[in-house]
């Protein structure tokens, strides 16, 4: 197989971890593997880079201070050979920036796979449809190069940092773009960031009321540092909770350790997005779909059985 | 200020229960109820809004056969003013970039200032935009879920993760994908679907297009859905009983040996 290039998404001069999956998935794709940070003075990110990738491409520009996706597009077209492999973390840059680059590269694009193996020059890759209902498999063409959004937990993480690699600096050419990054506008103060919690106490209809989410926020609290409170689609969409605690295809996709399912039925949208980890169901109708799912099922009224599970959580 | 949405017709996932069929490499197509995609009834009412404020015309197009007919009239039933169909049978098979080649054959042939798709249809790609977007060489935004229309140019805000919004100052023309919770889109009722029942709705082949029929359908895909098949399933829960002193002692120890309580 042709080179494989992965770009790295890094917030606050920090490596997303997603660096440590790409690798395993770039090695799986080919043997000269790259990968490539962008952004304005980014050396540190470039030498963390370096500890988990044998070569890194280092393209720091002022014009690249924020992943504007066209702009970052146009750097990575001046830096990745045509024929090449290139992944990305499939997360909202990675929707903004693929499609176009693989456009660009006159390359086959696939988003959003759960698994990727190699047949000479065809990328076999499994997608899901229909929430998760139904998955596909999906022959890539990858003899003139391919982009390939991966979804996070695809390839378990290689965390050993111990590649010992080189980072070389790249121009990036002409980045001039016909879209202008403005500002991040952040949502309301206290918001969290369910994607990287352990426990989730996550609550659905069963809630009932907006005067019983206090209940869940109780038991997070009793639970520690690492749990969080997350929701799906109806208590967002009823604003008892904000949107980026939702968990869901339309929402946050998580793997915490622990996934406490507290009166949401399970539907397959909802499901879509907890990828992974030990799930506790607690809901009232023995037959709610997600006991199908679940690893461990109690039948039980949550506005009844959370304050209890509290109480015995705070006499530990 | 002239739109271009770019709908699909797609089998409705909240009227369907998706089954395997009796070869067990596809999903039952009998019977399937479609519907336009959700993503795309916002994608249309932002449209009208825009020209509502600033003058302008809302087309509708979509990539698919007759029975996509009905999916532009919809949403011309909403107010979009015209409406597309790019058919042909060379356009069978087509990946997302060769929905795309098809899509950008459409926006040659017109003026258009702006044009929309859905940030994702029923196959989850959420690709043809940015496709389009790169062969125009227009500039692109994703996710968008915010759009402030000022002079040649937009003010746009894209949903990012964990929340946030992305605010961007993009050119005019440019292709953006429309986020659901942007607006309200408009209730369309049956009576409003049969005064445009009448309106004609031009279909365009790969030859009005001036498309390679090699370029796009199964021909031109480099990416190929080989089949279906149904996830691996667990064997369900291991359901807790007993009173809920005994339920809970089990929870607890069950959260201290995965991890969920120190």
């Amino acid at each position: 197989m042709a080179q494989v290039f992965a770009y790295l998404v890094h917030n606050d001069g920090v490596l997303d971890d997603s660096a440590m999956e790409l690798v395993v998935a770039a090695k799986a794709v080919g043997d000269d593997v790259t990968a490539i940070v962008t952004g304005s003075g980014i050396d540190a990110v470039a030498d963390d880079a370096a500890k988990i990738f044998p070569k890194v491409i280092k393209i720091d520009d002022a014009g690249l201070a924020y992943p504007n996706a066209e702009v970052v597009r146009k750097a990575l077209i001046n830096v990745i050979p045509a024929g090449s492999v290139v992944l990305f973390t499939n997360n909202t840059f990675a929707m903004d920036c693929a499609p176009g680059l693989s456009i660009k590269m006159d390359a086959a694009y696939v988003s959003d796979i759960i698994s990727l193996e190699v047949d000479g020059t065809t990328l076999k890759t499994v997608r899901q449809e229909f929430g998760g209902e139904v998955n596909t498999h999906v022959n890539v063409d990858a003899s003139n190069g391919a982009v390939i959004a991966l979804r996070p937990g695809t390839f378990a993480a290689d965390e050993s940092k111990s590649a010992g690699g080189s980072v070389e600096a790249a121009a990036a050419g002409d980045i001039s773009a016909k879209r202008t990054f403005i500002e991040i506008v952040e949502p309301e103060a206290g918001d969290v960031d369910i994607t990287k919690a352990d426990l989730l106490v996550s609550i659905g209809r069963g809630i009932e009321d907006e005067d019983n989410i206090e209940i869940a926020h109780e038991l997070a609290e009793a639970l520690g540092a690492g749990a969080e409170v997350s929701c799906s689609r109806p208590i967002v969409d009823a604003k008892w909770l904000e949107p980026s605690r939702q968990v869901g295809t339309s929402g946050c996709t998580v793997k915490p350790k622990v996934y406490m399912a507290c009166g949401i039925s399970g539907s397959f949208q909802h499901l879509g997005g907890i990828k992974g980890g030990f799930m506790i169901a607690i809901n009232k109708n023995e037959n709610a779909p997600i006991f199908q799912v679940a690893d461990v099922g109690i039948v039980a009224d949550i506005l009844e059985f959370l304050p209890e599970l509290t109480e015995a959580v705070n006499d530990l | 200020m002239e739109i271009l949405v770019c709908v699909k017709r797609v089998p409705d996932s909240a009227e369907n229960e998706i089954e395997m069929n009796a070869e067990g490499n596809d999903i039952e197509r009998d019977d399937l109820v479609f519907s336009v995609n959700e993503w795309d009834n916002y994608a249309v009412e932002e449209a009208i809004q825009i020209v509502d404020n600033v003058g302008g015309t809302v087309t509708v197009v979509t990539v698919g056969d007759d029975e996509s007919d009905e999916v532009l009239r919809r949403e011309m039933a909403m107010g979009a003013a015209k409406g597309i169909l790019l058919t042909d049978d060379a356009f069978e098979g087509s990946d997302c970039k060769g929905v795309a080649t098809i899509l950008k054959g459409c926006v040659d042939k017109g003026n258009y200032d702006l044009i929309f798709t859905g940030a994702q249809a029923d196959e989850g790609a959420g690709a043809v935009g940015g496709m389009l977007a790169a062969m125009m060489d227009y500039p692109y935004a994703s996710l968008v879920n915010k759009i402030e229309a000022g002079d040649g140019k937009l003010t746009i805000g894209r949903e990012i993760e964990g929340g946030n919004q992305e605010m961007n100052e993009i050119d005019l023309p440019c292709v953006l994908s429309i986020q659901t919770g942007i607006n309200e889109p408009r209730y369309v009722g049956i009576r409003g679907i049969r005064q445009v029942s009448g309106v004609e709705i031009p279909e365009l082949g790969a030859a009005d297009l001036g498309l390679d029929a090699a370029a796009v359908g199964e021909a031109g895909a480099k990416v190929k859905k080989v089949d279906y098949f149904v996830p691996e399933s667990g064997d369900g829960a291991e359901m807790l009983e007993g009173s809920n002193d005994q339920i809970i002692e089990k929870l607890i120890e069950i959260l201290k040996a995965n991890g969920g309580l120190q």
